[in-house]
């Protein structure tokens, strides 16, 4: 088992701005956004984006934290997941642009649990996806609009992303399964 | 979580994260959307051998909400009027599909019966079996008691300190029962005060204290006091002389209302006998939380369901192959 460290604080950092950056460009701006993370690490990722966001074109983005749970289509083949408090900010999301911001994209189920979400909370204008690592493996058509980082890897190998709010560092490595 | 049985072996992390599942329960039902997709496919029996309207919609409002298939069975007009025993009945529900019986049943001990004799493989909840338990609404209390106190910052937190004042048929109750375990479980202190011939006999080794003066337990100031519904179809014997003795003497009047410390909330599991155990004015103040108990009571036994259904399956293996 050899663990690999692929990304270091300052690449996430960088890989963060691009994201924030390439956010406002294709919105044409701040305005109507709303950010919505996947816990658990998810929600700082947001809230760092958010910051990027405020400090590069000078307005506050709503963040919020969108627990998709109950909204998944594998719960009856894991031990029983606890459920992730979910809070929409007070401007709701009906017709706003909302970004979805998780840290790893792989199969593609997390994200369809939170389109499914999203549907019973409000109906926005758009929802994006913003993904710090894109680890390939997709089991449903979703792509990511911005990407910090395409990740080829094995299906058995495991991506691990430490945020320093969560874990005390900033990290992403990849870890070779023994088996 | 295999089963929901009784409070008494509830753990105290164990309880937390059930009332933690059950915010987020609470959350959803906040939404404009309140049906979840988490339980769909699954089918949830309502077995009840007892007359039961709150519980029992409870219970439906809480598998409709999420998604799973419901089931109602009430005893009163089916074959077990005809005779069918426990066993039969079981595995005639299992038989088409259940994956949890929710039961109530007259008898103490018989939702434990239906789990452990392997008669069936699906999950039991205990709606309340005689004068044994009744989990889900010391739950729901415990849920009530804890929101009312820390709000929404009640997630991860137990009843630490917290003085629960229990009042009436403490010997016929349930209800009173499976409080005493789950309080005692979330650190919380409990008073029970009850008429002396309704005390039961082994209740020197519950971990509560027994008080038979209403007026020195509301001088005493507690954080929550929950008054008991007197049960008149358990009243077998002559417990108290009449009625109009009882609520003069453990009812909540509006002067002992007016005694009770402003933050005091008044709890009742209801249906509630107003006049006797509890007066039109506290029943009907901002302190009593029965209604938030009545919404809470969904929430809580969302997040049993949750925990019950929406996991791995111990026996799912060998259902898949068949």
């Amino acid at each position: 088992m050899s663990t690999r460290t692929v990304l270091h604080q300052a690449d996430i950092t960088r890989a963060l701005t691009r994201i924030a950056h390439e956010i406002l460009e294709s919105n044409r701006g701040p305005d109507g956004l709303v950010l919505l993370g996947i816990p658990s690490r998810g929600v700082p990722l947001a809230e760092r984006i958010a910051a990027l966001i405020e400090r590069v074109a000078g307005s506050v983005v709503p963040v919020g934290q969108l627990d998709v749970t109950m909204y998944r289509d594998d719960l009856s083949r894991h031990p029983t997941r606890t459920p992730r408090p979910t809070s929409i900010p007070a401007g709701g999301i009906d017709g706003r642009t909302v970004v979805l911001v998780d840290d790893v994209l792989f199969s593609g189920r997390s994200i369809r649990a939170a389109l499914d979400a999203i549907g019973d909370i409000g109906r926005p204008a758009a929802v994006r996806l913003a993904i710090l690592v894109d680890r390939g493996h997709r089991e449903l058509p979703i792509r990511p609009d911005f990407v910090g980082k395409n990740l080829p890897s094995a299906r058995s190998e495991r991506v691990n992303v430490s945020v320093s709010e969560v874990d005390g560092i900033d990290e992403v490595s990849i870890r070779a399964e023994a088996d | 979580m295999r089963h929901l049985l009784d409070t008494r072996t509830l753990s105290r992390e164990h309880a937390i994260r059930i009332l933690d599942v059950a915010e987020d329960m609470a959350d959803t039902q906040e939404r404009e959307v309140k049906k979840l997709p988490t339980l769909r496919g699954r089918t949830i029996v309502n077995l009840f051998f007892e007359d039961s309207t709150r519980t029992r919609i409870s219970f439906e409002a809480a598998a409709k909400r999420l998604s799973a298939d419901l089931i109602n069975f009430s005893a009163k007009g089916s074959s077990v009027s005809k005779g069918e025993s426990l066993q039969d009945t079981a595995q005639t529900l299992e038989a088409m599909g259940a994956d949890a019986v929710v039961v109530r049943h007259g008898a103490s001990g018989a939702p434990r019966t239906l789990a452990s004799s392997g008669w069936i493989d699906a999950g039991v909840v205990n709606a309340g079996d005689g004068t044994h338990e009744h989990p889900t609404q010391a739950l729901l209390d415990a849920f009530t008691m804890r929101r009312r106190r820390y709000g929404a910052d009640s997630r991860g937190r137990d009843l630490a300190g917290h003085r629960v004042t229990i009042v009436g048929d403490v010997l016929h109750s349930r209800v009173a029962r499976s409080n005493v375990w789950l309080l005692d479980a979330l650190g919380a202190e409990v008073t029970l005060v009850a008429p002396p011939t309704l005390v039961p006999q082994d209740v020197t080794r519950w971990p509560a204290k027994i008080v038979f003066d209403l007026d020195e337990a509301i001088a005493d100031g507690p954080e929550a006091l929950m008054m008991l519904r007197i049960q008149t179809e358990r009243m077998t014997g002559s417990f108290f002389p009449n009625e109009r003795e009882y609520a003069r003497l453990w009812g909540l009047d509006p002067v002992r209302f007016r005694a009770l410390p402003a933050d005091t909330i008044v709890m009742h599991p209801g249906p509630m006998n107003r006049g006797l155990e509890i007066c039109a004015e506290a029943a009907d103040s901002t302190r009593a939380t029965v209604l938030e108990q009545v919404a809470n009571g969904v929430s809580v036994r969302m997040a049993v369901l949750y925990l019950l259904l929406a996991g791995e399956h111990a026996g799912s293996d060998d259902k898949e192959i068949r």
